[in-house]
């Protein structure tokens, strides 16, 4: 390997952004469409270059690859690049979305056209660089970096209560930012380093592993969201534009379990152990909790955002039971929500594109004029239900046979959601796609157009294959997975030996 | 061969799929702007004139099902792909039957693709053909061959065929999934598949609300026992660390003893995993307290209820039992609850079917009715004898829908029993194959079901279970009641004088398409009782045929061979009473029921009413989940959690800074106050603070 691959990766987008900065400044048509090409070509280059890193990967190791290192602010602070098989799915996930967010914004967006594809190309950088940075201050500055161009996206070209949806989505995120900086400062200190795979394997002293298990735990559920701080999300979403909802659903909730898989449990193992039934309190709330409301929805899109809750709540779950299952079904979520549920969303942009509106009680019986979309919708919303043969089946089987031998009651609890999930998610689809076509609104409405078919059903595609054969991303985490759970169990076992020896 | 027989449909299922895409997209065009703004995109005008004339012709027929639409193209020959694909898969089951039941193929397994590997968890796509798999390939291949057939002459009028046969295929190939499965996740993709194809169909007519409504029942309700189900595969997957049949079946003596805690009860670790599992078969197989979407699923189209909703994917909670049997057979508390609960429903059906009106609400009371019975012969361990009963009700029940669907299309889709009669003599065909059908059902002797139904009851009988005299009695009891129903049925329909002139005049006998399916059933309800008894119900025949496939009780066989001949006519005697009293009630003196209706408001009403569930569930379900929902939402998120944490921090900010600025007065003795109490708290903090360490 010669050349720096994943820097590649991570920077190209930005290059792309400065280049619409360049290119397409002036705001006339021409210079719109300019700036829509080059954010379309970037994105699907990148995906492509992202796609040699699958092919080069090799799933059986468990160590970071493809892994750069030089010299950047301090001793101890280094600019540091890798992935390994929990990273580096979700990087995939971020390319292979990327172009499809900018042809569902082709026609969408008709104000300041470059200055919103240079926010999603700068997105895209933060977001690869967040799931490969291996220094932590590096990963902040990632981290913390996609608000902004998130904050813009929503607070920009969002809907009517866009600035109170984009302020309260900062005010909850600054808010476990700032512990988690602290935090990251007190490693600095323990370590003398930042970087992640030296803190890997550095044992962090009990007192420590709780404030700062505490500390990053404030920023990442935050993110997931978990419940009860996850309200900032149905409004971001319900503001956001449909490509911001989709960046935000299938991406940016994934740092958060990301963060725990990466920090949490290798980096703090007894304090994640201790912390584990908390979690698990948490989750159980999260799913009966946003189903239920989910249910009382009124707009498409907070339906669907109380439903991505839910199913994070799933994830998290599965990751903190840290058996080989419950880790790897949290992953393979993570994974397939990010294609279910931003396909849903993409889903909710074509009939807002044509109504603009996104109350339910609007539509009814489209499945009257639009065949095609009933058919994408549905599979979808099979997805969402979690029916096996689509994706969502197997995070959501995966995390709760692995969270069963660890607390049955949990799991009890969280299987509860398999119903109401399908309560919401049929009544969603019953109110909008069946029924007869009786509003005169919807009487002209017309079907998928190619544009929409070209983002919607490649996510299809991948909706049925990875519910029949889920292997490609499962084979590519095992590796990682089994180690940090190994790691996990070494770990807590020690410190249970020790104090059976103290006693 | 076996790849050949599952996957068959799942091709026809496809290319039908294909076809009415491909046809619905040619009547809707795409283009993403609505007429009533669209500005710039040229090529949408040219849709958009061309969408008009549809709406023209085709907003008529929106609130029933004749839609006057033209049918999509090549729907002829979507409906031949398909039934062609499922007769050669049903030609292809009976010969794997002789084959693994008769010849005594050895078991196989055919593994098709890894599907979940993760640690010690490996699941694979596999089919498992043994016996009682080949069973159900007979069961389910056969029916929907027929009812596929059936099918083109019914939905004839339909201008959606294409997607009808496409979900008929689907719906095989699920049930298909269901029974070849050799590990307990295919098993629940294979029940959940069929849920889906079950969800799609009942809501086939959509823009009929209550189809609708009646699809997102069936699909919730069913869910209510997935939820036991998953609880049951993992339980079974913590005690025997797989999840694949052979490997459960190996560990399972090891397992009786041990305990899981469950919420603080040390729960014996076999009867929880099987009650879990048994909650999923109460969902599927429509048993007490979760039978509620059964009736409601009758808003499908009839053939559809053939299939599913009678002779299938009702049946597959007690195939799921059945393939289970030897976890079963340790956990004894679990078959006494699978016995309590198959004879109470039993009877339960039974008697609400007494006095319902609509025809296909009739038979799916019977089929509730019926699959207690079956459930009663799992519990007694007499699993053999269940799968008879599953084998032989499938001809009858199947013939008994399709032969309501020829009534229902005689009298132009009019399915109240009270609006028919004297039909005998405009669609006799219909009424002597609907006879033949009644007579198997009430278990008349040698027709099918009197093999099978009577062979239930000795087991309930001769059965060392908790439950097994309330079994005996309660069956014996609806097997009058079964009767009544039944002759009930044939008599209003067909006896007596027309009570609807109008339609009775216009009934005509069904098209080919129609007939001949369902003369196929009449004689299978006719012969699969005596052909097949041998080797469902006898001891040595079970042993040659079952062989391993089945973990039978070890005694139960010849117990029922001891029962006292009195008590073994009982149910035959039942059945002459119901036949009796429903020929006095609805031939010779027509006022009796009334008048008995009149007497007794109360008893009449709570069964009209199906003893009140659904007002019940929708009273402690389905009401207090919104309500708490809406609460959650308004009071949890919007004034808890927003109010305590984003909205109430950022308006405290702005009354803090609302302070702060008050404080700015100008004044500038103020600010040298301010100074020096400042200056005195930090000397103090100092000289404390030092002073302190």
């Amino acid at each position: 390997m010669t050349w720096p691959i994943l820097s590649v990766t991570t920077f190209l987008p930005a290059v792309g952004a400065i280049l619409v900065y360049l290119l397409a400044r002036s705001g006339d048509a021409t210079a719109d469409r300019t700036a829509r090409w080059i954010a379309l070509w970037t994105t699907l280059i990148t995906f492509v270059i992202s796609l040699i890193l699958v092919a080069r990967f090799d799933p059986a190791q468990s160590d970071f690859q493809f892994v750069e290192k030089a010299s950047w602010l301090a001793t101890g602070i280094t600019y540091h690049m890798g992935v390994d098989g929990i990273s580096l799915p979700l990087i995939i996930l971020t390319t292979a979305i990327m172009p499809l967010c900018i042809i569902a914004s082709w026609n969408a967006i008709t104000t300041r056209v470059s200055e919103y594809m240079m926010a999603f190309l700068i997105l895209e950088t933060l977001m690869v660089g967040t799931f490969s940075a291996l220094d932590l201050v590096l990963f902040y500055l990632f981290f913390e970096g996609g608000l902004i161009p998130m904050f813009l996206i929503i607070g920009v070209w969002g809907g009517p209560r866009r600035v109170y949806a984009s302020f309260k989505f900062f005010l909850y995120t600054l808010l476990g930012s700032v512990l988690m900086l602290l935090a990251i400062m007190a490693l600095y200190w323990n370590a003398g380093t930042t970087d992640i795979p030296t803190l890997m394997h550095t044992a962090v002293p009990r007192g420590l592993q709780t404030w700062a298990w505490l500390a990053f735990f404030a920023s990442f559920a935050v993110k997931m969201p978990m419940w009860p701080v996850h309200t900032w999300l149905p409004d971001a979403h319900v503001e956001a534009p449909t490509a911001g909802s989709v960046i935000l659903a299938a991406i940016l909730l994934k740092m958060g379990g990301y963060g725990f898989l990466r920090f949490s449990l290798p980096m703090f193992p007894l304090a994640s152990h201790d912390f584990a039934p908390f979690v698990f309190t948490l989750s159980v709330i999260a799913i009966i909790y946003t189903s239920l409301v989910a249910l009382m929805q009124e707009d498409m899109k907070k339906l669907i955002a109380y439903s991505s809750v839910a199913h994070m709540g799933f994830v998290t779950m599965g990751i903190f039971a840290v058996t080989t299952q419950g880790v790897a079904g949290g992953m393979f979520q993570m994974i397939s929500h990010g294609i279910v549920s931003g396909a849903l969303f993409l889903c909710v942009g074509v009939v807002y594109d044509r109504m603009h509106t996104r109350e339910i009680a609007a539509y009814g019986g489209l499945v009257n004029r639009m065949p095609l979309y009933a058919l994408t919708f549905m599979v979808f919303t099979m997805a969402n239900v979690g029916l096996p043969g689509t994706s969502g089946f197997i995070g959501e089987f995966m995390t709760l046979l692995g969270t069963f031998k660890v607390s049955l009651p949990t799991v009890v609890l969280a299987t509860t959601g398999v119903i109401l999930s399908a309560g919401y998610a049929l009544w969603l689809y019953r109110k909008i796609v069946f029924g007869a076509l009786v509003k005169p609104a919807l009487m002209s409405m017309k079907d998928l157009t190619l544009r929409e078919c070209v983002t919607l059903f490649p996510l299809i595609a991948l909706t049925i294959l990875f519910g029949v054969y889920p292997k490609p991303v499962l084979d590519m985490s095992a590796a990682s997975v089994q180690q940090l759970v190994n790691n996990y169990n070494t770990a807590v076992t020690a410190v249970k030996a020790a104090a059976l020896v103290t006693q | 061969m076996y790849q050949a027989i599952v996957f068959l449909p799942l091709l026809g299922a496809i290319l039908a799929g294909i076809i009415s895409l491909v046809g619905a997209h040619a009547r809707n065009p795409s283009g993403d702007t609505v007429d009533h703004h669209d500005d710039a995109h040229g090529d949408a005008h040219a849709h958009a004139s061309a969408a008009h004339d549809d709406h023209a012709h085709d907003d008529h027929g929106h609130d029933d099902h004749h839609v006057a639409e033209p049918p999509a193209a090549s729907s002829r020959a979507a409906e031949l792909i398909t039934t062609g694909l499922l007769f050669v898969s049903a030609a292809l089951s009976w010969f794997a039957l002789v084959n693994v039941g008769y010849l005594h193929e050895e078991v196989r397994h055919v593994v098709l693709l890894p599907w979940i590997t993760s640690g010690e968890l490996q699941v694979s796509w596999g089919l498992r053909i043994d016996t009682l798999t080949a069973v159900m390939l007979v069961v389910v291949n056969t029916v929907s061959a027929l009812v596929h057939l059936y099918s083109i002459g019914y939905m004839d009028e339909d201008p959606y065929r294409p997607r009808f046969f496409g979900y008929l295929s689907l719906f095989t190939f699920a049930m298909l999934m269901l029974v070849t499965a050799d590990n307990l996740v295919q098993l629940f993709f294979g029940w959940e598949g069929v849920g889906l194809a079950s969800y799609l169909l009942i809501g086939f007519w959509y823009q009929k609300p209550s189809a609708n409504a009646a699809a997102i029942k069936a699909f919730v309700v069913n869910r209510v026992g997935d939820f036991g189900f998953l609880l049951g595969i993992f339980a079974v997957f913590m005690l025997v660390g797989s999840v694949d049949l052979e490997t459960i079946f190996h560990a399972a003596p090891g397992l009786t003893g041990k305990t899981i805690d469950f919420f603080g009860w040390h729960a014996d670790a076999l009867t929880l995993t099987c009650i879990f599992l048994f909650m999923g078969a109460m969902g599927k197989s429509a048993q007490f307290l979760l039978h509620t979407w059964l009736p409601d699923a009758m808003e499908g189209p009839t053939p559809v209820s053939a299939l599913i909703h009678a002779a299938t994917m009702v049946t597959a909670g007690v195939f799921m039992v059945a393939r289970l049997s030897p976890l079963f057979e340790l956990a004894p508390t679990a078959q006494a609850v699978v016995m309590f609960f198959g004879a109470t429903t039993a009877f339960f059906a039974a008697t609400i079917g007494l006095v319902q009106n609509d025809i296909k609400r009739i038979v799916a009371y019977s089929t509730c009715s019926q699959l207690g019975y079956m459930f009663v012969a799992m519990g007694a361990g007499a699993y053999s004898v269940g799968m008879f009963h599953l084998f032989t009700h499938a001809f009858f029940k199947a013939l008994l829908f399709l032969g309501s669907g020829s009534v229902i299309y005689a009298m132009h889709h009019e399915q109240d029993i009270r609006n028919m009669g004297g039909l005998r003599h405009r669609i006799p065909y219909t009424f002597y194959v609907m006879c033949i059908g009644t007579l198997a059902l009430t278990g008349f002797p040698v027709f099918a079901g009197f093999y099978s139904k009577d062979a239930i009851i000795e087991a309930a009988y001769a059965a060392h279970n908790p439950f097994a005299i309330y079994a005996y009695l309660l069956t014996v009891v609806a097997a009058g009641l079964t009767s009544f129903y039944s002759w009930r049925l044939i008599f209003k329909t067909f006896c007596g004088e027309p009570h609807d002139q109008k339609h009775y005049e216009a009934a005509h006998e069904a098209p080919l398409w129609m007939l001949v399916p369902i003369g196929v059933l009449a004689v299978g309800s006719f012969a699969a009782g005596f052909l097949f008894k041998e080797v469902f119900a006898t001891p040595h025949g079970v042993e040659e045929f079952f062989r391993h496939s089945v973990t039978m009780n070890p005694h139960i066989l010849e117990d029922m061979e001891h029962m006292p001949a009195l008590l073994g006519y009982l149910p035959t005697v039942m059945m002459l009473l119901g036949l009796f009293v429903a020929y006095i009630f609805y031939i010779t003196r027509p006022y009796l029921p009334v008048e008995l209706a009149q007497q007794q408001p109360m008893l009449y009403q709570f069964l009209l009413n199906k003893w009140y569930f659904d007002e019940l569930y929708e009273l402690i379900f389905v009401r207090p989940a919104k309500w708490i929902g809406y609460q959650l939402w308004k009071k949890g998120d919007g004034f808890v959690i927003d109010g305590f944490g984003p909205d109430g921090v950022s308006a405290r900010v702005l009354d803090v800074t609302r302070n702060v600025v008050k404080l700015q007065t100008g004044y500038l003795y103020h600010y040298a106050f301010a100074m020096l109490i400042g200056a005195a708290g930090l000397i103090t903090w100092f000289m404390f603070g030092l002073g302190g360490q």
